[in-house]
């Protein structure tokens, strides 16, 4: 066979001296690296994607693994990835897969904003001391209310309000299917939704069993497969949302291999063992608005009008398309930026199509408040928050929350190696392998999601605190609260943000 | 929507009284208790409202108009012919006062919206509104500072008391008075940015800075308000003019929009009233004014005094016979009422809500 021209990413290495032979790298290791050569362990570093398990299971700290210094030689036009993907398609004439959320040093709007502080003229908040209010309800408002004060001198709401979901905080997890990620990986986030009030997302792939305890958390996905979805399903949650695309590959489907299929998951999505599940580019019943709004008043006559959230990835043109969403019905409209994660998805479409989140927050937020249409749904943004700093900007750009996934698999274990698609991750995250499945403890990981959850709620709390501002309305769409550093008159302009200094 | 402005930010001392049987007081006893407050103020600017001030004009707008230079008036005296029937055009009355060197040219119509120009189902009030934002946002130089009926504002750069001589607010007489002075950090005066700040028969005066601002000012201009003041006092003016007139929501109601109660409190609360303020606090989320404040706001009606939801500004109310007071410091209601019947310090986000008889 012709040798692969493309050199390893990263040389896996072990100190032949500290290591004694207790094979736990090999039992680890979900790509095969280690193999047991009789006297010592053998490694095969092509296989190496540094999701750093073996180092983390090494009790003697044998393991070390670092970036392969023999590259392909600099230039700066040229970069690795373009080589090695050429090299690739040269011997495969394949698409090259990825996962995570795109890597590509595009500018990080995120990274140029920064939030306002009190001073004098108004006073700070101490956080440990005063109430401070995050709860955040996501759902339609009127625009106005009708309450009446009774006979009994008591407060009655006379408008019948639409449906709202109560959530703690405003970070959310994003969808990801059982069969993109592992079950337990899955009651990881239930739980935690669960524990800190909030929600998880089922993503396309059903609603397995073991989640209905927590069913008053979830979203249930309707996406173009339409996997494991029936009347039970859609009525299962506390919402439902159309998936029409997703920030990491906006226009373009999904496909689960066969290998991903076990038995548990072919149940959940009511397909065959070990067919391959393919969602297609669009939902075949969705070639328009007028078709999207059907399929919101189908689902709500089906659910006895739970909310209705749909699912866009931000696009060029991502405002409008978001007011004929809100226009068309939907409770929520959800953003998912360029940078959102995958479980796969082709690296070129990744890492070219779509735009940022914080763009795409802004022009939606704009937009609908131009067309007076902004309390008719809440507005969600996802693709690439990074903690809950990301999280207050967003907001304070007009998101009502943001939805994490990325970060929520870091607790669990995930270095964003970005291997998904492999079925391999040996952490156990998103691999159906029984063997890798095992190790994720959902009650041990849990913790550990709730942990992350908690320690946002309380820097939120300390970032209104110095805002000088106790509930999260008030930062939601204050875009006054935040400047920007070294962006262009333009990108502020859109932004709608001032330059520091202002 | 211009995202560019310039916040205008300031402390201040506030003070303002109510007579419940309507009884016609002079201005001086509101300038003796604001000046008492001077050191709450920088000098940068001052005013007062006043409502009862005109009963032989009650039935029209009384438009306080300044104008930056005289030939702006033209401007807008022809926009006021083709859309008003004008009753009275006269300059107000202003006292030349050493400290205050330059003012605006200041002048107030009496004016009625003609009734070919109410087409359709546009209210007589929305129009009057309609007419102030176009006004106030595309006349540059040209500014209505005060717009109800019977009532009107009298406000410019100076100290309490240079303000009340240069208009000589001890001739007024009203039943309800609202008072301010100023202490801006950031901006040259323009007389324009003191308080009171009117719209229709709404008057406001405010100490404290809105920290919520930049969300409230984007909720306004959904519904068609247009911010020119870019200060904190101008949102609060325009919320309650959404909330009340608009919405139709109860003055006690919009206080509970404007200052929300902390959703333990409202978790506490027995169904019906649970489920109406969970209801008010998810439509009015960026209606509730975040921040410290302290807020007096008239109308033809009554008086209302308000805090922010955990009372990080003074306000303090006491009453004597038919008159409530309420002003940033007790000292400054016993200089005009030595010995009140009670006194006390309404509590964080608690309205003072008094009505006429």
């Amino acid at each position: 066979m012709f040798k692969n021209l493309a050199p390893p990413e990263y040389l896996a290495t072990i100190d032949q001296v500290k290591c004694i032979r207790c094979k736990r790298c090999i039992q680890n290791c979900g790509w095969g690296v280690y193999s047991w050569g009789g006297d010592k362990v053998l490694i095969n570093t092509s296989k190496c994607v540094k999701c750093l398990r073996c180092y983390h299971y090494c009790p003697e700290e044998a393991i070390q693994i670092v970036d392969n210094p023999t590259r392909f030689k600099q230039n700066a036009y040229w970069g690795y990835n373009n080589i090695r993907n050429i090299k690739r398609q040269a011997e495969t004439g394949g698409i090259p897969l990825t996962g995570m959320g795109s890597d590509l040093p595009y500018t990080i709007l995120f990274d140029n904003l920064l939030i306002d502080a009190c001073q004098v003229t108004n006073p700070s908040i101490d956080p440990l001391r005063e109430p401070m209010e995050l709860r955040t309800y996501l759902g339609k408002k009127p625009s106005s209310v009708d309450v009446e004060k009774g006979k009994d001198g008591k407060l009655k709401l006379k408008t019948k309000m639409p449906p709202q979901i109560k959530i703690d905080l405003p970070v959310i997890f994003s969808p990801m299917s059982y069969g993109s990620i592992s079950l337990n990986a899955q009651k990881v986030l239930a739980m935690a939704a669960k524990e800190c009030g909030i929600l998880m997302n089922t993503g396309e792939g059903g609603l397995h069993e073991d989640l209905l305890p927590y069913k008053d958390n979830i979203i249930v996905q309707v996406a173009s497969g339409r996997f494991g979805v029936n009347p039970d399903y859609l009525n299962a949650g506390v919402a439902v949302e159309i998936k029409i695309g997703q920030g990491a590959k906006p226009g373009i489907g999904g496909h689960l291999p066969g290998e991903k299929i076990p038995l548990e998951v072919a149940r959940a999505r009511m397909i065959p063992v070990g067919t391959d599940a393919l969602s297609p580019a669009p939902q075949h019943d969705i070639y328009s608005i007028e078709d999207l709004r059907q399929l919101i008043y189908a689902i709500k006559e089906a659910t006895n009008y739970k909310p209705v959230s749909v699912k866009i990835a931000a696009v060029h043109n991502v405002a409008a398309i978001a007011s004929g969403i809100v226009r068309a019905g939907a409770d929520i409209v959800y953003l998912d930026g360029f940078r959102g994660g995958t479980g796969a998805a082709p690296s070129i479409i990744r890492d070219h199509l779509g735009i940022p989140i914080e763009y795409a927050i802004a022009a939606v937020d704009d937009r609908l408040r131009q067309e007076g249409i902004r309390n008719e749904a809440s507005i969600v943004a996802a693709g690439g928050i990074r903690s809950s700093a990301d999280a207050a900007k967003a907001i304070a750009l007009g998101a009502d929350s943001v939805a994490i996934a990325t970060a929520a698999l870091i607790t669990m274990g995930c270095t964003t190696c970005g291997k998904c698609y492999t079925g391999n991750c040996s952490w156990g995250i998103t691999t159906q392998r029984p063997e890798l499945t095992a190790r994720l403890d959902p009650e041990v990981y849990a913790e550990r999601l709730i942990n992350l959850i908690h320690a946002w709620e309380h820097e939120l709390k300390e970032i209104l605190g110095a805002l000088g501002i106790n509930a999260i309305e008030s930062l939601r769409g204050n875009r006054e609260r935040l400047r920007g550093v070294g962006l262009d008159a333009q990108t502020l302009d859109i932004l709608g943000v001032k330059p520091a200094g202002r | 929507m211009d995202h560019n402005y310039q916040k205008d930010i300031s402390g201040c001392g506030l003070t303002g009284l109510i007579s419940k049987k309507k009884r016609r007081l002079s201005g001086a006893e509101i300038v003796k208790s604001l000046c008492l407050m001077n050191d709450r103020g920088n000098g940068l600017g001052a005013g007062y409202a006043a409502y009862g001030i005109y009963p032989d004009f009650k039935d029209f707008y009384a438009f306080h108009i300044m104008f930056d230079e005289p030939s702006v008036r033209w401007t807008v005296e022809e926009y006021l012919k083709a859309n008003y029937h004008i009753e009275k055009i006269e300059e107000i009355p202003t006292f030349p006062v050493k400290a205050i060197s330059i003012s605006p040219l200041l002048v107030r119509y009496f004016v009625k919206p003609l009734k070919e120009r109410l087409v359709g189902e546009v209210q007589e009030a929305d129009f009057v509104v309609n007419s102030v934002m176009k006004v106030n946002s595309e006349i540059e130089g040209a500014y209505i500072f005060s717009s109800g009926k019977n009532m009107g504002a009298f406000k410019g750069v100076g100290n309490p008391c240079d303000i009340a001589e240069f208009f000589r607010i001890e001739d007024y007489e009203g039943y309800i008075w609202t008072a301010h002075t100023r202490f801006p950090t950031n901006t040259p005066g323009w007389w324009g940015g003191a308080h009171p700040f009117t719209l229709l028969d709404w008057s406001i005066v405010h100490n404290g800075e809105i920290s919520s601002y930049g969300i409230n000012k984007r909720y306004l201009e959904m519904y068609g308000y247009k911010l020119t003041l870019l200060t904190d006092t101008e949102v609060a003016a325009y919320m309650l003019d959404l909330l009340i007139r608009r919405h139709g929501l109860s003055i006690p109601t919009a206080c509970l929009a404007l200052a929300a109660p902390f959703w333990k409190k409202i978790d506490d609360r027995d169904k019906d009233e649970r489920e109406a303020l969970t209801a008010l606090r998810q439509t009015y989320g960026s209606a509730l004014l975040n921040g410290p404040f302290s807020i007096l706001f008239g109308h033809s009606k009554g008086l209302v005094g308000i805090n922010d939801r955990i009372k990080l500004r003074p306000l303090v109310a006491a009453i004597k016979d038919d008159i409530t007071y309420m002003a940033s410091e007790e000292s400054a209601i016993r200089a005009i009422c030595p010995n009140p019947d009670t006194v006390w310090a309404p509590r964080a986000g608690e309205p003072v809500i008094v009505d006429l008889d």
